[in-house]
């Protein structure tokens, strides 16, 4: 196969960047579309060109590094991670245009690389359970129904790539959180903090800077590993009930 | 010593101003705002189905007149427009929040996987405000402040808003500037009514069908029958 690539290079975070364009004639359709910058970048340094970066790391669709806004969808014309796309989607003397994820939250680091680690700090506001040590629980005394499992278990698929928000015209991170408060609220480990959880979280979503959601459902259509918009449902009854009810306990001790 | 800052947010209900400055908390108000003022156009369009009686105007008129000297009406009137305002406000300040998280860098390009309606809705809604705009002005102002030719209806004599809405319906520009609004009222409901739903975090796979389908539905038929008429009144009157 023959490709032609537009591909966005942009030096550093300062810098102003543009789209340059290469002729690639050493593509299989059986390469993964990663493999294929690969053996481009290798072409690259070979004529001593700066290689193009991109994030990359399992390149088995489960760590969520990988990402690019390829003919204008996140990861591609399919509902699939990026290193899970294979050339043979694309047809022979195409050509494809590869951007980094656009958001104000998501400032591009070099080239195709983006600074998600917002994500991470939403994360480390609440997007976890607290577990005291002590002896392991036995599993079968929680008594979970099997819908609700899978419904939990469906929410924590979100690898956290952030094709949600490229995908958003509003560069909201909102299916990447309401996954994130699901997977927790639906099972009884995750609800005792569930209030302070999503407080939490979504104080940290707005102070990142990312959009709010108009149902749009872009997200949803373009989400890898299919992430339901219920989950922003879900959200916003977790967190409208936990604006209105949590507990607030006065601190400092009385004088 | 009690922490001063703690005091202050114990006492001032701080939790109450974060949930209404929040991306959340500016959505729920969006959607109750929504939901009240598909509700007022419910009862609008009743009022207004009036006009096709036939009667000369004369149910139309004594409508016109209960609803507009009613008090508990029009203490509903007034908070309606308050709740125009506030939907219009938090649209606009959404709007600019949304334009500012995108970045400054826009995609190349852009292949949308949602329904135009939904991308919209802003520009939508525009549309419906210059349409609120020359409606206040030519119909609730005049019935409100402006001077009225009045009709006497058993005895007693009232403003006959009928003969006003009967020469503005019969100038061409407005009823097509009518019409288009409505075609956009149409496209703001039909995302906006199910979205409404979402936003209050009510999606539940029972409900959803029902939701639905009585969301195109009123989004198609409401518009549908206040624009019928303008249009009737201007081909057949
Ligand atoms: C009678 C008139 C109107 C009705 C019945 C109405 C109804 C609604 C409803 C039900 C929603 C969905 C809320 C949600 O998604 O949670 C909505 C959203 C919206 N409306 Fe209106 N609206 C009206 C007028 C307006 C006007 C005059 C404007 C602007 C000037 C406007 C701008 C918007 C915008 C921007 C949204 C999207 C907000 C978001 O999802 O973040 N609307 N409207
Ligand atoms: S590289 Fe891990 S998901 Fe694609």
């Amino acid at each position: 196969m023959k490709i032609t690539l537009k591909v966005w290079r942009q030096k550093d975070s300062k810098s102003k960047g543009e789209f340059k364009t290469y002729e690639h004639s050493h593509v299989s359709p059986d390469m993964s579309f990663l493999e294929m910058l690969d053996v481009l970048n290798t072409e690259l340094i070979k004529k001593k060109e700066e290689p193009i970066s991109f994030d990359h790391d399992c390149r088995e669709g489960i760590c969520g590094m990988c990402s690019l806004y390829i003919n204008g969808h996140p990861h591609g014309p399919l509902q699939t991670t990026t290193c899970q796309l294979h050339m043979r989607s694309f047809s022979d003397g195409e050509t494809i245009t590869i951007e980094p994820w656009r958001a104000k939250a998501f400032p591009v680091i070099k080239d195709l690389v983006v600074d998600r680690s917002a994500f991470d700090r939403i994360q480390q506001a609440g997007g976890y359970v607290n577990v005291n040590t002590g002896g392991v629980p036995d599993g079968n005394a929680i008594p979970i129904p099997k819908m609700i499992a899978d419904e939990a278990f469906d929410a924590a698929t979100c690898i956290g790539c952030g094709a949600c928000v490229a995908a958003c015209k509003n560069a909201s991170a909102m299916l990447f959180v309401g996954a994130k408060v699901s997977q927790f609220a639906l099972l009884p480990q995750g609800k005792v903090e569930a209030k302070q959880r999503v407080e939490k979280m979504v104080a940290q979503m707005d102070a990142e800077g990312f959009g709010a959601c108009t149902n749009t459902y872009a997200c949803e259509a373009e989400c890898p590993k299919g992430i339901k918009i219920t989950n922003i449902a879900r959200m916003n009854r977790e967190y409208l009930g936990a604006m209105l009810t949590s507990y607030k306990v006065e601190v400092g001790g009385g004088e | 010593m009690v922490n001063s800052i703690n005091t202050a947010q114990y006492y001032t209900m701080k939790w109450f101003l974060d949930l209404f400055s929040s991306s959340l908390g500016k959505k729920l108000l969006m959607s109750l705002t929504g939901i009240f003022l598909i509700l007022f156009l419910t009862v609008h369009l009743a009022g207004n189905l009036q006009l096709l009686k036939g009667d000369g105007g004369k149910s139309f008129n004594i409508y016109a007149e209960f609803m507009g000297t009613n008090p508990l009406i029009q203490f509903v009137s007034k908070g309606n427009f308050a709740l125009i305002l506030v939907h219009i406000i938090w649209a606009i300040m959404l709007t600019i929040k949304n334009r500012e998280s995108r970045g400054a860098k826009g995609y190349a390009i852009t292949n949308k996987k949602s329904t135009w309606a939904s991308r919209n809705m802003a520009f939508l809604g525009f549309l419906i405000l210059i349409f609120i705009v020359i409606h206040i002005q030519n119909f609730y102002y005049k019935a409100h402040f402006g001077t009225l030719p009045m009709q006497v209806y058993d005895g007693t004599e009232i403003k006959d808003l009928y003969t006003e809405v009967a020469f503005i319906f019969s100038q061409w520009w407005y009823v097509a500037i009518y019409t288009v609004c409505m075609i956009g009222l149409a496209f703001h409901l039909w995302h906006g009514f199910t979205s409404a739903f979402q936003t209050l975090g009510l999606n539940h796979m029972k409900y959803n069908p029902v939701i639905s389908f009585i969301g195109k539905a009123y989004a198609v038929i409401v518009p549908a029958l206040f624009a019928y008429i303008p249009v009737k009144m201007f081909f057949f009157s």
